[in-house]
């Protein structure tokens, strides 16, 4: 069956899917993360945190947009629109924390995930009503580069950028995580939270943190994206998030390697689906998928169990 | 240099303690005995700001502390090496320690204070590598007792450091308390359901029931107390 499948493309057809599911992937990834580090620290599902990502592709694109205009060279447009965009969307998951989530911290746990829907609606809303309902035509950012040429009908440039990206990010996030300060204090905070107060570490600094972090990855997954297909609405932020809430939960929600091969899995099965199917079904093979892996393996791919000693 | 005045806390709706009030002084060792649910526990909490409390003060070494967040309360000299020792699970031996120096900067003391455990409990050394959620019992309440430590405390609260642990160990537990008390200077305030292992280390005892204090005495003395024998001590 696989090998029909293979074959009824070519090997360079099944590379150039491969490629596309990579990419498809990377964002995935960045924007589980964003959902498994909240998830780890405070035990909330983000549902806001696609709108940041969304809030994210606009920022990119209204700087783009103004630096374009004043002439600037491509490249410096890339990279300060992305670092605009980095900042503003931190600082709404730094805000969103502390007006919805904060003053929730010792409710039952329903009530801040209701609070967090209702964010995500108020979010998409505003958007929809000072920027508009309209899709917005996200200018072409990354140029192809010359040297890709022989390559370009499998693997475009913006491809590659989003993969190198992609992982330079999660390289840095994994350096911080094992190695500075606030990163074992976030580890700490996620196993468990009382103890880490009790050593001095200052709780509510770490979460807010881990969502200014978790929002900067969104951030920059919403550039890539939007320069990739080329248009953004206010709606794009739903879709994205579920796809990787989706990711999350398959890789095992919590866990930050789980995002990331999360993301993989289910851009890779996507990408697959769409090529040897239909694009039809692109999203009953990704939810089918979600489906299986759960039956077997309930906490996800590399979700643990806890097992608490006493 | 730890005084409690009338302190009421809740968890939640229910109050746990009911105007708590008791004094330690510097050096001493001080055990706070009762039954489960009485509010020992809760004290220890409300000591470290995890629990805040509705009224009442509490003052360390004269400045008051109950208003302020627990990682400025680590810093002033109180650490805890809290009931059920909450090792961090997926974090290693070392890495556990080094989670208790959080705060200090001082290199060349934290390292000091590093080998200062590892001659009180030479297994964690072995074991530095270790992932702490793999070590026994008895391992992880000398892990959850060093990563005080590493804190460099002048008051160490411990609660109910001898559950579940086997006899053996429970003396060696009870014998480097004593230790760390004497040699570091260290001002033990300790809760125990043990009530007899607990007494025999003390200077000094309190009774708590049902979130009050009931008694306060020497410890020679409560030991020797019928009310208290009959309680605690299964005399």
């Amino acid at each position: 069956m696989l090998r029909v499948f293979l074959w009824s493309g070519g090997m360079e057809y099944f590379i150039e899917l491969f490629f596309s599911g990579l990419t498809r992937g990377s964002i995935y990834a960045l924007i589980a993360l964003g959902y498994t580090m909240v998830y780890g620290i405070i035990g909330l599902i983000n549902f806001a945190h696609g709108e940041i990502y969304m809030i994210g592709a606009f920022t990119s694109y209204i700087i783009a947009t103004v630096l374009s205009i004043y002439g600037f060279p491509v490249l410096a447009i890339v990279v300060l629109a992305g670092f605009a965009a980095a900042i503003w969307s931190s600082a709404y998951g730094f805000t969103i924390e502390k007006l919805a989530y904060r003053p929730l911290r010792h409710a039952p746990r329903l009530s801040p995930l209701i609070s967090a829907i209702g964010m995500s609606i108020f979010l998409q809303n505003y958007v929809l009503l000072a920027q508009t309902s309209d899709f917005l035509a996200f200018p072409e950012l990354i140029p192809d580069f010359d040297f890709m040429e022989p390559v370009a009908h499998i693997v475009g440039t913006t491809d590659l950028v989003i993969i190198l990206t992609t992982a330079a990010a999660m390289f840095g996030l994994t350096l911080l995580i094992k190695f500075t300060r606030i990163g074992k204090a976030m580890r700490a905070t996620s196993q468990d939270r009382t103890m880490a107060m009790l050593v001095g570490i200052n709780v509510d600094r770490v979460i807010s943190m881990t969502f200014i972090i978790g929002s900067a990855l969104a951030a920059i997954g919403g550039i890539l994206i939007a320069s990739h297909i080329g248009q953004i609405n206010f709606y794009i932020g739903f879709i994205a998030g579920i796809k990787a809430f989706t990711a999350a939960v398959l890789g095992g929600i919590g866990s930050i390697p789980g995002a990331v091969l999360g993301g993989f899995v289910l851009g890779l099965t996507e990408s697959f689906a769409t090529g040897y199917v239909s694009s039809d079904y692109e999203d009953v093979f990704a939810f089918g998928l979600l489906v299986l892996i759960l039956l077997f393996k309930p906490s996800g791919l590399l979700g643990r169990a806890d097992i608490q000693k006493v | 240099m730890l005084e409690l005045q009338h302190v009421h806390s809740f968890y939640g709706n229910i109050q746990a303690l009911k105007g708590v009030s008791l004094t330690i002084n510097e050096g001493e060792i001080i055990s706070l005995i009762g039954a489960n649910g009485a509010g020992k526990s809760t004290t220890l909490m409300s000591v470290c700001g995890i629990v805040k409390p509705r009224s009442g003060k509490i003052t360390f070494q004269g400045q008051s502390v109950h208003h302020l967040p627990a990682d400025q309360i680590v810093t002033l000299g109180i650490s805890q090496v809290p009931e059920g020792r909450h090792i961090f699970p997926h974090l290693s031996v070392r890495e556990n320690l080094d989670m208790g120096a959080f705060l200090r900067t001082d290199k060349d003391g934290i390292k000091r204070d590093l080998d200062y455990v590892f001659s009180l409990f030479p297994i964690l050394e072995e074991r530095s590598g270790q992932a702490g959620g793999n070590l026994s019992g008895g391992e992880q309440q000398m892990l959850a007792m060093s990563r005080a430590l590493m804190a460099r405390p002048k008051l160490l609260l411990l609660d109910e450091p001898s559950m579940g642990l086997a006899p053996l160990i429970i003396t060696q537990i009870f014998d480097i308390i004593k230790k760390i008390n004497k040699e570091q200077n260290t001002t033990i305030f300790l809760v125990e359901q043990n009530a007899n292992q607990a007494l025999q280390i003390s200077d000094r005892g309190y009774v708590i029931e049902n979130g009050k204090i009931t008694l306060t005495q020497n410890a020679a003395d409560l030991m020797q107390n019928p009310a208290v024998q009959k309680a605690y001590l299964g005399i």
